[in-house]
């Protein structure tokens, strides 16, 4: 196979650099010569006319205008180099590989050329081998089936005589390594380790470290020879060697412990320190210097294995202290190598058990390189900063200063990490001063930084807010700063603190909201901060009384900066400023919502005749709203001024305070919503039980619920009151663990969103639903009048001074009840709570009672239609709970005195 | 460990890509023309470090070409530029003042270079002088083995 005319593109520069290029010879000659010679020797290349060259393909493909043509090129030379490859071309094989590997860099496939590799690498050329294990890199993956003949070229390989062979073998197993080519060669890579010569003992280390990254098992079999690695004095040897401890001691306790106890000769620890205090101390030697620093990349891989070697190890710990303060203190940092080395042991002190006097010297190089000019080392000090500032929070405070610079970096990762710090830094001393700078940064930052910014300075304030008043005016700072960025749940956590703040604080939280609600209207941004509109509509739908009384004047609303910019507004300025946010195209129907609740809510709150025509201008007018929810709502809404005039006060009263974080975690949304129901969970657990036995009791009733199984185990019927008061909504997707206060307020307001757990808000994020339901089924009560006590009653239950009276109306196969609650007792019975349930034949639809609460000679009402298709005599039970004086008391009853002919 | 390095030019064009774990063919590509999209969207003057799904990803810009590695977490961001440095000084080295030219027309002994400064993602010597050595004995043995001369220089094309 002596073909005189090898491909030689290798080592040829383009023509344009090629310092080799005679001119003399002519093209054309050269081409005659070449011609014949093939002619002579080379019968196959006849049949074959001669492949493009390497630069020429590269060429061709540069010069390409369009992406097509590049294409063409690259198609055209492809069917080429198939057709070669088809044809056992073994002469050219080398170069077709070659230009294969650039057409695959271009992204185009090149899996065809897989075998030709290993038939590259099977010719016993050095050329053909080279090419052919950088194909084989480039195109073969573990995944490959081919595998399996590539371990066998690999096994030849590493038994070669040429050092570059084997060399090239331990290259390609270091990078494509499968499992199983792993197990096959192992073996002859731990002979290689062996080997006296450096650049295969090296390369066959790296191989092991991958052997073993591949495959843990493998490990034992390396450890003998991996022992003596460290003894030597050439530097590959030693970092690859230092590398390969390093994988097994993180890959194992036990290799640690070996390691540690027997190496050898000699222990581990005082050998890796002796190594590293001669790369310190020994003079310039110009192999392995970088910018005045020696070998700084085996310096780094001795520290990080020092690291692992003395964490939670003290006496090893001890016997590395003094070359870490050592290198911490006559390392030269005017280079990033030289910061390099201290980044690392910097590492190494914090993970070790090292002294005391280590750490803050470690602590203070960080901080040093947050002042470095180069934004790399500022970077590393802040993510470095970050991971220990949970172990050394009163070292890392000291360069508080420095970090919160950083804030303002003109690098983003740098802000970013600086950011991230300052959070963790914040405590009950300096939250205010820290929520001052961070405030000032999340007014100035980038989109992407506000939501996880906002959110994180919401969690600080509330939990080390210093005050309440303090808390309120963070949040509404955050608000206002934060704009649309800010999460959903915010809104709902701030409703909550407002909604349960003290009653001067709820007028104060009134006040600020309106001067920001009042300036975002005038200057037309509202629709760049809505969550601040949504939280400021609430605030002064439930708290407007208070906005605009005199009392307000005695409330100081002089800021942080001494200024007090707030005018008390006349109720009709306030409703005009509703008017111009409801009438902008580009608030979102959500904050709309808030909106026009809010302004129901004013209704009631507001008194002066012209704000309160205005008012119900505005709500008639979204009576024709193009958008159906808002419609709805301003159907719903108008009807309180009409027919239902007399429900509107109480409707729209104040809602109660909520005590439950807004944000709350899942776990505890259940005990928030008993809680809600009443503040003992003991009684509510009786108060379900007894249900329990009310519904399982009686089969032949059902407790309202039209889809109850009788069969529910006991078990999940903890949430049986909750389901059956949310079937009242029915067709709100609520989970069992629906809080209860949706029931229990009877005023819609985008509040009920609030107390709600944030992972139900979903289905909830506008109080629309609980509103128009609440109202359809007025609604759908038909006839429904006043004059109750026309129509036959039945006394249902009388009882401790309560007495429960039923108003009938008759309907066809379906009969309307008014239940009337009405106490004679001295004491206010709270969180009154009826219940029915009838048999399964019947279906019943209850409707929001009037109140929860029943004043003595009050009276709570409450609408319940029943249809009953088959006709049958009605039976009903009945189940009352309330507080009085703070007692639990539930009653039950069997309702069976109606009229026999009440469905006809 | 170093899980791969990349070589693009400003124009966003892969020179040299080098796989230390295995990847199918499709999230290679994936992997790197997202890479390539990210570290080419920063701005001059943003750090050189980037945290990138589970890696950190180390880039440098050296005259049009960017190199770009993915290192695994416990890695000292710092030594990366250092290694991307020493690749580079090879480089140099190697073709007299690289450009990027050099590195198309002469892929393969970039790759070369590479493979004898970095193994299985770790680097295998510290010495300048030992890579270089190294790979000029493994250009003679391709010498040697090749005939020299007429030929040469002019190939058979």
């Amino acid at each position: 196979m002596a073909y005189p005319m090898y491909e030689v593109d290798w080592s040829v520069l383009p023509p344009e650099q090629n310092r080799r290029f005679n001119p003399a010879f002519n093209i054309a000659t050269i081409k005659q010569v070449v011609n014949e010679a093939i002619e002579r020797v080379a019968p196959v290349s006849v049949r074959m006319p001669t492949p493009t060259r390497l630069r020429d393909l590269i060429r061709q493909i540069r010069a390409a205008r369009t992406a097509a043509e590049e294409r063409s090129v690259v198609n055209k030379e492809c069917a080429y180099i198939r057709s070669t490859f088809r044809e056992e071309d073994s002469v050219w094989r080398c170069r077709n590989i070659a230009k294969l590997l650039y057409i695959h860099m271009l992204g185009y496939p090149a899996h065809f050329g897989q075998l030709e590799c290993l038939k590259l690498i099977a010719s016993p050329r050095f050329t053909d081998k080279r090419v052919g294990y950088l194909g084989a890199m480039l195109l073969l993956d573990e995944r490959q089936d081919v595998h399996l003949l590539i371990t066998n070229c690999l096994k030849n390989d590493l038994n070669s005589n040429t050092q570059f062979v084997v060399g090239l073998a331990l290259c390609t197993l270091g990078a494509i390594a499968s499992p199983e080519m792993a197990r096959d060669l192992a073996s002859e890579v731990e002979r290689l380790i062996k080997s006296p010569n450096a650049y295969i003992k090296k390369k066959a280390a790296l191989c092991a470290f991958r052997i073993i990254r591949r495959v843990p098992d493998l490990m034992e079999m390396f450890l003998p020879a991996t022992r003596s690695l460290l003894t030597e004095k050439n530097h590959g040897v030693l970092i690859t060697g230092v590398t390969l401890i390093t994988e097994m001691c993180e890959n194992s306790p036990d290799t640690l412990n070996h390691f540690k106890k027997e190496s050898g000769q000699r222990e581990i620890v005082p050998n890796l320190v002796r190594i590293l205090k001669n790369l310190i101390l020994a003079g310039y030697s110009p192999e392995h210097d970088v910018s005045g620093v020696s070998d700084p990349f085996l310096q780094v891989k001795i520290l990080r294995l020092l690291r692992i070697l003395g964490k939670n190890d003290a006496e090893a710990s001890e016997a590395m202290n003094d070359i870490l303060a050592q290198v911490a203190t006559n390392t030269e940092t005017s280079k990033n190598v030289g910061n390099t080395i201290l980044y690392e042991t910097v590492l190494s002190i914090m993970d070790i058990k090292s002294e005391s006097s280590l750490r803050v010297l470690a602590i203070n190089i960080l901080g040093r390189f947050l002042l470095n000019n180069d934004k790399n080392i500022r970077y590393v000090a802040l993510n470095t900063l970050l991971r220990t500032v949970h172990v050394d929070t009163s070292a890392v405070q000291r360069h508080r200063t420095t970090i919160l610079e950083c804030l303002k970096d003109p690098d983003v990762s740098i802000r970013r990490r600086a950011m991230e710090l300052s959070f963790a830094l914040i405590n009950g001393q300096n939250i205010r001063s820290m929520m001052k700078e961070l405030l000032t940064f999340l007014e100035r930052s980038d989109a992407e930084f506000k939501a996880h910014c906002s959110s994180a300075m919401v969690l600080a304030a509330e939990r080390y807010a210093p005050s309440n008043k303090w808390h309120l005016d963070t949040l509404f700072r955050v608000l206002l700063k934060a704009g649309n960025y800010l999460r959903d749940d915010t809104v709902s956590s701030t409703l909550q603190i407002v909604s349960s703040a003290a009653p001067e604080r709820q007028a104060y939280a009134a006040m600020r909201l309106w001067t920001s609600l009042e300036r975002s209207a005038v200057s037309g941004d509202a629709t760049e901060k809505q969550p601040l509109v949504q939280v400021a509509a609430w605030t002064i739908g439930e708290y407007g009384d208070l906005l605009v009384s005199e009392a307000s004047n005695a409330i100081s609303m002089v800021d942080e900066d001494g200024v007090d910019d707030f005018v008390r507004p006349t109720e009709e300025y306030v409703i005009d400023v509703y008017q111009k946010l409801l009438w902008s195209t580009q608030l979102s129907i959500n904050t709309k919502e808030y909106l026009l609740l809010s302004l129901a809510k004013l209704s009631t709150r507001f008194t002066t005749q012209p704000s309160q025509d205005k008012i119900r201008v505005i709500i008639d007018t979204f009576g024709s709203h193009i958008h159906i929810e808002l419609q709805q709502r301003g159907v719903e809404l108008s009807q309180l001024y009409r027919k239902y005039a007399h429900l509107r006060p109480a409707l729209l009263e104040r809602m109660p305070a909520m005590d439950a974080p807004g944000g709350a975690a899942h776990d505890d949304a259940d005990n928030d919503a008993l809680s809600d129901v009443s503040p003992d969970h003991k009684p509510d657990h009786v108060n379900n039980d007894a249900l329990l036995d009310l519904i399982i009791g009686s089969d032949s009733l059902t407790n309202g619920d039209v889809e109850h199984k009788p069969s529910q185990p006991p078990a999940s019927n903890n949430n049986t009151s909750s389901n059956d008061i949310l079937d009242l909504l029915s067709g709100l997707d609520l989970t069992p663990t629906a809080p209860a206060s949706v029931m229990n307020n009877n005023v819609a307001s985008p509040g009920l969103t609030a107390g709600l757990p944030a992972s139900l808000a979903p289905g909830l994020t506008s109080a629309a639903p609980p509103a128009s339901l609440l109202l359809d089924g007025l609604f759908a009560a038909p006839m429904q009048t006043p004059t109750m006590q026309d129509l036959p009653t039945v006394t249902a239950l009388e009882k401790n001074g309560l007495r429960i009276v039923f108003g009938v109306q008759r309907g066809g196969d379906s009969v309307t009840l008014t239940m009337r609650a009405q106490s004679s007792s001295p004491s206010t019975l709270t969180d009154f709570l009826f219940q029915a349930a009838v048999p399964r034949t019947f279906q019943l639809d209850m409707m929001s009672p009037s109140g929860t609460v029943l004043p003595p000679q009050g009276e709570i009402t409450q609408v319940l239609k029943i249809t009953n298709p088959s006709r049958s005599a009605l039976r009903l039970r009945i189940r009352v709970s309330y507080n009085v004086d703070g007692v639990p008391v539930l009653e039950q009853a069997e309702v069976n005195s109606f009229p026999p002919d009440l469905f006809n | 460990m170093m899980q791969f390095m990349l070589l693009f030019s400003r124009q966003g064009k892969l020179r040299l890509q080098k796989w230390y774990v295995a990847h199918p063919d499709k999230l290679k590509k994936k992997i790197t023309r997202e890479l390539i999209t990210t570290v080419l969207a920063r701005k001059p003057k943003m750090c050189s470090f980037l945290e990138w799904k589970d890696v950190k990803i180390v880039y440098k810009r050296y005259a049009s070409l960017y190199f770009c590695c993915a290192m695994e977490q416990e890695d000292n961001e710092l030594l990366t530029l250092e290694l991307i440095h020493r690749y580079v000084e090879l480089l140099d080295k190697y073709f007299g003042s690289v450009c990027e030219l050099d590195i198309i027309f002469n892929f393969e002994k970039a790759y070369f270079i590479l493979d004898e400064l970095v193994l299985g993602g770790e680097l295998q010597e510290t010495s300048k002088k030992n890579v270089l050595k190294a790979i000029a004995a493994q250009d003679l043995l391709q010498e040697e083995e090749t005939p020299q001369g007429f030929f040469d220089d002019h190939g058979l094309g």
